[in-house]
Parts: structure tokens; sequence; C-alpha cells
């Protein structure tokens, strides 16, 4: 079956997507088709069942609670999916996200607020390029260079507070993460505005077109002529700019930047990743799965408190559900051959 | 040898792969120590028969006995304990370990007596002895050839007491002298008793090996012999169901005054290739023959800029060109046809367009952006200009045969229009249909007079195509034939400097 990841008809036009799979000739649903569309059906599944069995989820209100509740996890996965499409992994946003937010509520008082949260976009992708250089001039393994870089980034967090919580009084700075237009938060807009730009530059362009043949085949790509590790170097620059941005929203929603905030957030994201079905492997996957991703992640979490369930199941559901995706993804790949 | 009850026999087997029938309605027996060639074009349903007896792919019609028993295997494991086994296309060792030990990886019952290392090196002894060759027990699988590690795979699937052995594509990777080796091996095999069900599209190889031979088309058996009753003519009638003319397309030699495109001077590349010189016309097809490691494709990729080191004077249209990266040779209008598709040619899970597209994807972009009406129109384009068979542009590489595929490499480099391809290896893993077509395809583009540098293992195939051939040795250019001169003594005799006559071509 042909992948259509980069084509966003699949995600409006869900119908079109259902003939699609009766049309491939089984009446049962294969494997595969399981893969391409489980986060679809997850979603749905998951999306229909809390609306039957809560009055409350199916309100306006709980909605856009659960989008800006994603949007932190959301800002970084988005970008974490042209990471690991490129082939790559992203360890360090958690630890680049509170540094973009100590550096933004540090310098709020000096330089003003639109200075100081572009001040902590840019620190994210000065990681961001650090983390490319590491992976593509090092020649260092994703996995190991992040992982050391994380714990350098957090580190330097610590050093710029000193431990202590950052606050900021000027209240002007709060309006990124508490102000709403229309009763929707900035947050969730500037989640979903980012979300829809790196989903055309994935889909659309050039540069998404060479992020998928890094990751598919670096050496086939390389003969083709493409720059590999200057690709694969800007995923981690755009990796560590959503983590900066995700960090100032952040902080600018709770006024205070902290050093020890997002701990594990980059495994949350990639969890999305993965649960969107974009492959670990690398050369397959899309934005608009890891939207889904981490949409069904925090509706899980809305579900739970609606319906009053003891919080400690939550973690176990959410461990299966991973294990469960990638368990498709697997045995996708086993059946094909 | 009981003919009774076949070791192995088959009853309306079939397999689908998502929407394609790779394998419908085989009925087969295989008889107890004899080798059973599988034979077909690429795509026929051969490997995949090979691989439904070994258990790697569970058929989903039919039956299979195994000495007269009905197995249904789900695992390769499974068909392991039947004495059944595989020796794959890729083989399946663990490259940083040594010989010995992935001769028992995973063998229980050996494992159990791993406490005396002296038993497994007794026992490794004694599978050397029933195979008839050594191989030092000692190295690291990474250290030897391929031919070698062919051997131990062997030795491995004896370790586990197989006693049919399915060899898929085995000499696709050797040399003429160690595909004789290895044929050796597998006649002692078959005199000691064990079944070999042989995959091989090298119909000469599989004539001069076989007992009896199967022949298969669109997952169908159309006929089993005993191999004496078959030609590689009757093969090749049987495989496409029509007779096919296998030779070359006419050669149309540049006309004399056709200009120089690529002009190569004093090339050297890290110790793999000294001093090379020579100049390719526009329309002319210049072969480069030579063994395997004497340089061939070592120019190949210092001329694209594949590997970086190297040095020397290149011009392509007469303009001194810097290559010092692939993106570097595609600006310069350098095509390169990797020789191995699979880890240097193509993405597989991506789309027939996507591939098309990506070396010159600026060509259906503006601003960075792709727009997709423009670059669908190229691709379709292309796609029935070579006559690439698919489902659609969107159907990916990987669901193609092995002729397809290389027809997709074809189209990605014809999309920019370059003006010097280099074809390494342009026929290898295709069935007989679309070699032909690839040859015509390289004759076209020539006579559009587009420079051409033919690289291939089969001697044949060099001086069947190319106008002109260069021939290497160690790194070094030592004879040159043009058309007249050319014939399959000389170059060979150049190639392995077996008397003067590589003197007596016009070295450059």
């Amino acid at each position: 079956m042909t992948r259509t990841d980069d084509h966003p008809a699949v995600e409006v036009e869900p119908v079109g997507m259902i003939e699609r799979i009766r049309l491939s000739g089984t009446s049962r649903l294969r494997i595969s088709a399981v893969r391409e569309y489980g986060i679809v059906f997850a979603f749905a599944a998951m999306f229909v069942t809390l609306s039957v069995t809560s009055p409350v989820f199916l309100t306006s209100a709980n909605l856009l609670n659960v989008l800006n509740q994603s949007s932190d996890v959301g800002i970084i996965a988005v970008a974490g999916t042209l990471v690991v499409i490129a082939g790559g992994f992203d360890l360090s946003v958690g630890a680049t996200y509170a540094v973009g937010g100590v550096v933004a509520a540090q310098l709020t008082p000096h330089i003003g607020v639109f200075g100081s949260l572009l001040a902590g976009v840019l620190v994210g992708l000065g990681f961001g390029l650090a983390n490319g250089a590491i992976v593509t001039v090092g020649r260092i393994n994703p996995f190991i260079g992040t992982l050391a870089s994380q714990i350098m980034i957090r580190g330097f967090a610590l050093v710029l507070t000193g431990g202590a919580l950052i606050s900021v009084t000027n209240t002007s700075f709060a309006t990124l993460g508490q102000g709403t237009v229309f009763t929707v938060r900035y947050a969730v807009i500037v989640w979903l505005v980012f979300g829809c730009i790196l989903a055309y530059i994935l889909g659309r362009t050039t540069f998404g077109r060479y992020v998928y043949a890094v990751g598919g085949n670096a050496e086939a790509a390389r003969l083709s002529g493409v720059r590999v590790g200057l690709v694969r170097g800007a995923t981690f620059a755009l990796s560590g700019l959503a983590a900066g941005l995700a960090g100032i929203v952040a902080a600018s929603r709770v006024s205070t930047g902290q050093a020890d905030t997002g701990v594990g957030l980059e495994l949350s994201a990639i969890a999305a990743i993965v649960i969107g079905g974009t492959s670990i492997l690398g050369g397959e996957g899309a934005v608009w799965r890891t939207v889904l991703g981490v949409l069904l992640i925090t509706m899980i979490g809305n579900g739970f408190n609606l319906l009053d369930v003891n919080p400690t199941y939550q973690q176990i559901f959410q461990g299966t559900i991973i294990l469960v995706a990638v368990g498709i993804d697997a045995f996708a790949r086993r059946s094909r051959r | 040898m009981t003919t009774s009850q076949p070791h192995i026999e088959l009853r309306d087997v079939g397999k689908r792969f998502g929407g394609v029938q790779a394998v419908s309605g085989v009925s087969l027996r295989i008889e107890r120590g004899t080798i059973h060639a599988l034979v077909g074009e690429n795509g026929a349903g051969k490997s995949t028969l090979g691989k439904m007896i070994a258990g790697v792919h569970r058929p989903d019609a039919g039956e299979m006995r195994v000495d007269g028993r009905l197995v249904r295997y789900s695992s390769p494991r499974e068909a392991l304990a039947d004495g059944v086994t595989i020796i794959a296309q890729e083989l399946a060792l663990v490259p940083q370990r040594s010989v010995i030990e992935n001769v028992f990886l995973g063998n229980a019952g050996v494992a159990k007596s791993a406490g005396s290392l002296r038993d497994q090196r007794r026992r490794y002894g004694e599978l050397q002895d029933l195979a008839g060759y050594a191989v030092p027990p000692d190295v690291r699988i990474s250290s030897l050839r391929v031919a070698d590690q062919q051997k131990v795979e062997i030795l491995k699937a004896l370790a586990r007491e197989a006693r049919l052995i399915v060899m898929d594509e085995p000499t696709a990777a050797l040399t003429a002298e160690e595909t004789a080796r290895l044929f050796e091996v597998v006649r002692g095999l078959r005199d000691r008793g064990t079944s070999i069900v042989f995959v091989s599209h090298f119909l000469d190889e599989v004539l001069s090996l076989v007992d009896t031979v199967s022949i298969m088309r669109d997952g169908k058996l159309v006929r089993t012999r005993p191999a004496v009753e078959e030609t590689s003519e009757s093969l090749v009638t049987g495989m496409l169901g029509r007779s096919l003319d296998t030779s070359f397309p006419p050669k149309v030699p540049p006309a004399p005054s056709a200009p120089v495109v690529l002009s190569v001077r004093d090339l050297s590349a890290s110790g793999l290739v000294e001093d090379v010189s020579f100049d390719v016309r526009a329309g002319e097809i210049v072969g480069l023959a030579g063994l395997v490691g004497s340089g061939r494709s070592e120019i190949a990729r210092a001329l694209f800029g594949a590997d970086t080191k190297s040095s020397g004077d290149v011009s392509i249209g007469g303009d001194r060109i810097d290559v010092r990266s692939p993106r570097d040779g595609v600006r310069a209008g350098i095509a390169l046809l990797p020789e191995d598709r699979k880890d240097q040619g193509l993405l597989m899970q991506r789309s027939i367009l996507h591939n098309i597209t990506l070396p010159h994807l600026g060509r259906v972009s503006r601003a960075g952006v792709v727009s997709r009406g423009r670059e669908r129109r190229a691709a379709l384009d292309l796609i029935s200009r070579i006559g690439i068979r698919a489902s659609g542009p969107m159907a990916a590489v990987s669901t193609l045969s092995g002729g397809n595929q290389q027809k997709v490499l074809f189209a990605k480099w014809l999309f920019g229009g370059p003006r010097l391809l280099i074809a390494d290896e342009p026929t290898r893993g295709v069935d007989v249909g679309a070699k032909r077509a690839i040859y015509e395809l390289i004759h076209s583009l020539a006579a559009e007079g587009v420079s051409v540098l033919v690289i291939s293992s089969e001697l044949e195939e060099v001086l069947g195509l190319a106008h002109r051939v260069l021939v290497l040795r160690s790194g070094r250019l030592v004879a040159e034939y043009d058309h007249e001169e050319m014939s399959e003594e000389r170059v060979m005799h150049s190639i392995f400097a077996t008397d003067q006559s590589s003197t007596s071509g016009t070295s450059s």
C-alpha cells in the first residue's frame, strides 16, 4: 500500500481513507492498514468513548483545555517528528525547554517582554544548532550526543538560576501563556500554527523531501546530491527552536522561569511521535500523525480526570498504548517481508 | 535416492503480498539428495517459493509435506526442526563475531555442551569434513570475502543438521572462480545426501549444476524437467512465455567529429586508482573492464565525487570541474547509477515519484516549495518513456520487481538530463526481459548525445554495449580497444595480464 503521509488530504477526508482501505482488496482489515491509520482509529475511538461516558468532555471549555494542556509537548513533538524522520533523536528538548523559559524570565526586566521571549527562542535554536553539530560534524550517535547535551543544558539552566525560581513581575509577560482570543489561548494558537508550518515544510518543500530521503537511506540521499549533514543538522536546529518556543510559552503561563521544569518532556514527545505512527527507524512519518498522538495522550489524562479514575492507572494505560503502537509498527514490518 | 517419497512435496501452494499474488497454485516435488533449481524472471515468485519452503513466508493456500508429513511452518525455526533451512541473499551472519561463534550461534544442541569449547572445536572439524572444505574458525566474519561468508553459512546450516538447504541467488556476489568452487561444495553436499533448492537466474550456471529445473513465470510453475533436457534457450523461452533475442541492440558509434564531453587527466584516488587518463565523446558508450578491485567502480565514484580523496583534472564539455561531493557531481551534469540499488540508489519505502525527482528537485520547485503538478507530470512522462511497470507513480519502490526498480533508478537520473551517465552494474539482479530494455535505454541515451560509462562484471555486457573498452588492472589503465579491436579473448588477456596482448592495445 502506498504511503500517503505527506498528503494532508488524508487528515481532512477520513471517509475517503476508509474507502481506500476497503479498496485494498481484503474484507478483513490488514495489519498495514492498522499501522497506517491506527492513530486515526484510536483517536476517534477515544474521542467517542469519552464523549459518551462523560457529560463534560464534549464541551468547548474542556476541549480547549485539552488543546492548551497539550501545547508544550505538542510544539516540541511536531518538530521532533522531523528529527525522527531524518533518522535522529533529540533527548535534550526537556532541558532546552527549561533554559528557554529561564532566559526569557531573567531578561524581561532588562530588555522587555518581546525581546526576552525572542531571546528564549533563540537560545533554544542555539542549543539545537549545537546538537546538530554534535551529531553531524562530530559524528556522535544522536541518542548519546543529545543525552550528554541534555545534562549540560540542564546544568546551564541551574547555573543561570542558581536553583531559584525566577518570578516575573511584568504582567504583560503572561500574555503569551494566559491571554486568549475568542476564548482560545494564544498558546493553543502558537501550537497549531507551528504545527501547520512544520507540516507544510515536511510535506511540501524540498527540505521536507530531503528529510525523508536522509532518514530513509542516507547513502542514497548523499549519492543523489543531498547534503545529508546539513539536513539532519537543520532538523535538530528546528527541534531546539521548538523547545525554546515551548519553554517561553510555559514560562509565560506561570510568569516564572524554572531550571527543573520539563523533566521527561522529551520522552513524552517521542511517545507521541511513535503513537502517531512515525517510524522510529526514520524515513517514514508525518506531522499530522504526531498532532493526533499528542492529543490522544492528553485526552487519556483528561478522560481519567473526568471519569475520576485513579491517576496511577493512567501511566499504566499510556505505557500500554505506546507498546501497542510500536508493536503494530514492528508487526507490520515483519508481515511486509 | 527414493523416488517413492519426495523430500518435499508442495500441492497448490499460494502466497499473496498485499495486492500482489506472488505465488499461486504451485505443485512441486523435491527429491531427496538432488539439486533442484527454481528459475524465472525477477518477480516470478521463485524466491518467495524458496522462502515458503524454509518457513520464512507462510503460504496462504495449499499444503506442504516434508518427508510425507503435512507441515505448516510459521517461522524458519520450525522449518529448521525438520532439517529445512535457507541461505538468504543477504547473509545472516554477525559480522563482529568469529566464524566458529557464528556457526554455532543459537544452536541449542551445541549450547548445552558449550561448557566445553573443545567439543565445539571437534564438532567444527567434523562439519568441515562434512562440507568438504575448511574455513579458519577464529577470524572475524567481517574480514572474510562474501564467498567465504557463504561457506560459513553452509557450515552453519550443517551445524543445525539441515538436510534440505534453500540457496537464494548464492552466486550473485561471487566471481566466476568463486562460483565454481561453491558449486563443488554444493555437489559435495548433494553426494552426502543433502537436498538443495537452488534459486537463481544465471541460467548457464544452473544447467551446469543442478539435477532438476523448475521454471516459474508470474507466480505459477511453468514446468519441471531434468536439467539435461533443458538448454538456456529453452529456459528463457519458458521463463518469458516467448522466445526473446537476448542479444544486444546494434551499436551506433558516434561521429568522429563528436565533441569530447568527459576528459580525465591523471586521475588518482587514494591508492585504488593511479594516473588514469581518458576521454569520452558525446554519444559514446565506453566500457570499463577489469576485476573487482581493479579500480573500475573507484573511477566512477571519484568522477562523481562519492569518495572525497582524489586528484587529477576532470573536464566536462571543456570546463574544468572540481567535484568534491556528489552534490558537485550532480551539478556538473554527471549521473551515477550505483552498483547496489537498495543500499546506494533508492529510497525503498518511498514512492517512485519521490525517488525520481530527488536529485533535481529544484527543477519542479519554486522558492523551495515543490510544485506537485509539475513534479507529477515530469514523473509520469519518465515512467511511460522508460516503461516502468507499476500501479502508479505513488507506488512504493519496494513493491516493484528488480528490473522495474532499476528502471526507476534510470528515470531518477534521466530527469536531470545528464551529460555523462555512469552506470555501475546496470543490470545486476535484473531479469532477462528488463536487461534488454535497459540496454536499449542506454543506446537511446547515447543516440541523444549523452556520454556513457558502463561498468559491469559481465564482460559480455561490456563488450555488447560499449563502442570502446578501457581495461583496468590494479588501479591503472592498461589497455584500450575500439569497436573493431575488442574481443572477449583480448580483453580477458588484458584483465588477467596473461600475455603480451595487453601492450598491443593502445594504452593512453
